[in-house]
């Protein structure tokens, strides 16, 4: 197939393309790594290449600001919003899936709708919620925000996937004497497994870069998230901290990208069964 | 649970049922369902002893659902009024009064209780009828309703619904009452007090005046930039995956690495990413594009005025760079599962290359994209990441109420709640999106019949 390696106009062709678009996508990113490493503190001075390349800029970062500590809220958030939001909507999607009882299929019908709804229109209330029932400015409160969002999209999308999972095996396990509960952990959970993996790649993914929430939600500095520190850096065009921000943005981003990457083929698969919520 | 009734076909079925309407748990009584009567008259009991405890009623002289009422009383009261006395500034500092959008918020909380009783009262009312019928045709009294597979799903979904119903649901019943109030900046509790205005919201958000012209100007442009930036992106997507696939090329995977990498890298950041490096006054696209002599001055990308289409423009290009990967990703897949004989087949007929993609690989690749592309469009209609990090909605519109040149419905909304306070437009606003969002949603399901085993 591909043996015939003669240049041709063609081959030229798609080449040249191939490299003016790697080059675009590349660019940026390049940009900001290298600025992050560059020795001046301007938008002005930053390239893509440093030409006298310095940790500066992650020094100050660490040392000068609550970086760390907004690392560690957000780690916090997207850790819980995890576990919780893979554990419930599973269990929940087992539920809708394989048993039939009184309310399922208004229940199924009403997640629907819930998840068309825009984060923002909730938001506003959740937040007059929260100051009257003092979760205001608290990661516990911003986690339960989370988990409430992700919660009916995940049980459709898990639902069907379990709806593609025959139910031989487990009813089998029933008859033997197994419970509803040891089913569900035992048998299915394992069988769920790309699936699970696509849920708990994106649920850590979505607060971890989660902006309206957490702006609305928190308000003190030692509270932030990385997303609402980041932003802070880069708006506030007095301060002049560009590589800070910089600096900032690659410790963010690329324990998401590795993750991303490796985990693609999971995540194009499940994205495409589900359809993309971002 | 149940206790199985002799056969007592002299009974008249509907008698339980009544008997339950009057006071729930009777029929069950009747029925002899012990444990379930009790639960139900329980249920019941536990709302009446809740408003009688909450509520002053040792003394009834003078009764006013505002200083007497209970749990359910007061809240209704306060759903309905929405308070009657503002909380005023004194010399002791505030001065008693009413929270309109606490009452409004427990309104809500009591209307749901109230309705889960009616539900609980109406289901007991045929569970009931239903038990007295079966048993009086003879069937052998299985207990419907309590089953071990009911108890469990109970169980399993006790804390998905409170958290639903209490984030989520309450949420948006509140954000949808909002609409109807004149909730906003200027009117805000606890020293003045809420009021329902009707339609007045929407009749100024869709009328002729400045708030029109801005609604409608700004949908437009979403709608454009949802349908531009979908078809770029899925076009583009498609172009590379196809390139991708072509046999010219030697190593398709090195390739294909590098150009997922915007789809990897959180769109936050890049986003953050080109907002600087477009910046007109120190970007280095601007001050390149002076080095190399192509324009005499700085090109102020996002921020021009005078040129909204050049920040539109940057902004599709940025969605473009951000959302082309996935449909590229999403497209090869579509691409390997299509058969290499349809194309034998072609060729043998005399089919060129190009008539061959455009005849079998177009029709094949959409028939399996189609439904994506449609939430793709919906996600891209509520693009806030893209527009608030890139642009902030800029460059400044003069004609627009608290919008800029590139905002969308969702950002607009952003800035009319968080900066501007303007809560009871902006309810209006959110109503407006989710109408629109909803519709494009369920007819997609319709069409791909997700619903169908609901």
């Amino acid at each position: 197939m591909r043996s015939r390696r003669r240049i041709t106009p063609a081959w030229v062709l798609i080449h040249v393309e191939l490299i003016v678009v790697a080059a675009i996508v590349i660019f940026p990113l390049v940009w900001i790594v290298g600025s992050s490493f560059g020795s001046g503190r301007g938008l002005a001075s930053a390239t893509a290449i440093p030409a006298d390349p310095t940790l500066d800029n992650y020094v100050r970062l660490l040392t000068d600001t609550d970086f760390g500590r907004w690392y560690l809220n957000s780690l916090f958030v997207a850790v819980a919003n995890m576990t919780l939001s893979v554990l419930l909507s599973a269990a929940a999607a087992y539920v809708f899936a394989r048993l039939r009882f009184v309310g399922r299929r208004s229940g199924l019908v009403a997640m629907l709708v819930m998840q068309i709804f825009p984060t923002f229109m909730t938001a506003i209330a959740i937040y007059i919620l929260y100051l009257n029932i003092g979760l205001l400015d608290s990661l516990v409160g911003l986690v339960i925000a989370n988990v409430a969002a992700a919660i009916p999209y995940n049980i459709w999308l898990l639902k069907g996937y379990i709806d593609g999972i025959s139910p031989s095996l487990d009813e089998a396990a029933l008859i033997d004497g197994a419970s509803r509960w040891q089913v569900f952990t035992r048998i299915l959970l394992p069988l769920m497994g790309p699936m699970l993996t696509f849920v708990a790649v994106t649920q850590f993914a979505v607060p971890w870069m989660d902006f309206i929430l957490p702006k609305l939600l928190i308000s003190s500095p030692q509270n932030y998230t990385v997303a609402i520190g980041l932003f802070d850096m880069i708006a506030d065009q007095t301060r002049n901290d560009f590589t800070t921000f910089a600096a900032g943005a690659i410790l963010v981003a690329v324990p998401i990208t590795l993750l991303y990457m490796l985990l693609q083929r999971f995540l194009v698969s499940g994205l495409s069964q589900g359809g993309d919520k971002e | 649970m149940s206790v199985d009734a002799p056969r007592d076909p002299g009974r008249r079925p509907w008698v339980p049922g009544v008997l339950s309407a009057v006071l729930p748990g009777l029929g069950q009584l009747v029925n002899r369902q012990i444990v379930k009567a009790a639960l139900l008259a329980s249920a019941f009991a536990a709302a009446v002893l809740v408003e009688l405890l909450t509520g002053h009623y040792a003394v009834l002289a003078g009764y006013t659902p505002r200083t007497h009422g209970g749990f359910f009383v007061r809240g209704v009261w306060g759903l309905v009024t929405l308070g009657t006395e503002p909380r005023r500034m004194s010399i002791d500092g505030l001065s008693a009064g009413d929270h309109s959008i606490v009452l409004l918020i427990n309104g809500v909380i009591v209307a749901f209780v109230i309705a889960g009783l009616v539900i609980l009262w109406i289901w007991g009312i045929r569970d009931a009828a239903r038990v007295a019928r079966a048993r009086s045709a003879g069937a052998t009294a299985k207990s419907p309703g309590l089953s071990s597979d009911s108890s469990f799903a109970g169980i399993v979904l006790a804390p998905v619904v409170v958290l639903l119903l209490a984030v989520t649901a309450l949420p948006v019943v509140f954000g949808v009452l909002i609409a109807f109030t004149d909730y906003n900046r200027t009117n805000l509790p606890p020293t003045n007090l809420v009021s329902w205005i009707g339609f007045d919201n929407f009749a100024r958000l869709l009328g002729a005046g400045a708030w029109g012209q801005t609604f409608f100007g700004v949908l437009g442009w979403t709608v454009l930039w949802a349908v531009l930036a979908t078809a770029t992106t899925y076009g583009f997507g498609f172009i590379q995956a196809a390139i991708l696939q072509s046999r010219h090329i030697r190593h398709p995977k090195i390739w294909r690495s590098i150009f997922i990498l915007p789809w990897a890298v959180p769109a936050m950041i890049s986003a953050l990413v080109f907002r600087s490096l477009f910046n007109g006054q120190f970007g280095p696209i601007s001050q390149f594009l002076v080095d190399v002599g192509i324009t005499q001055e700085r090109v102020m990308w996002l921020t021009d005025p005078n040129n909204p289409w050049l920040a539109r423009a940057v902004a599709l290009a940025v969605a473009l760079w951000l959302g082309f990967p996935y449909f590229m990703a999403l497209i090869s897949g579509a691409l390997t599962n299509i058969s290499p004989n349809l194309y034998e087949a072609a060729t043998l007929d005399g089919a060129s290359a190009f008539q061959s993609f455009r005849a079998i690989t177009v029709p094949l690749v959409w028939r399996t994209t189609a439904p994506l592309v449609l939430l793709a469009f919906v996600a891209n209609f509520n693009n806030f990441g893209v527009i608030y990090f890139l642009t902030q909605g800029g460059p400044a519109a003069p004609d627009y109420r608290y919008a800029g040149s590139t905002d969308l419905l969702i950002t607009w909304l952003y800035k009319l709640t968080l900066d501007n306070g303007l809560y009871d437009i902006a309810a209006v606003m959110s109503i407006m999106i989710f109408v629109i969002v909803g519709s494009v949603t369920v007819w997609n399901l319709r069409r791909t019949k997700v619903l169908q085993d609901a």
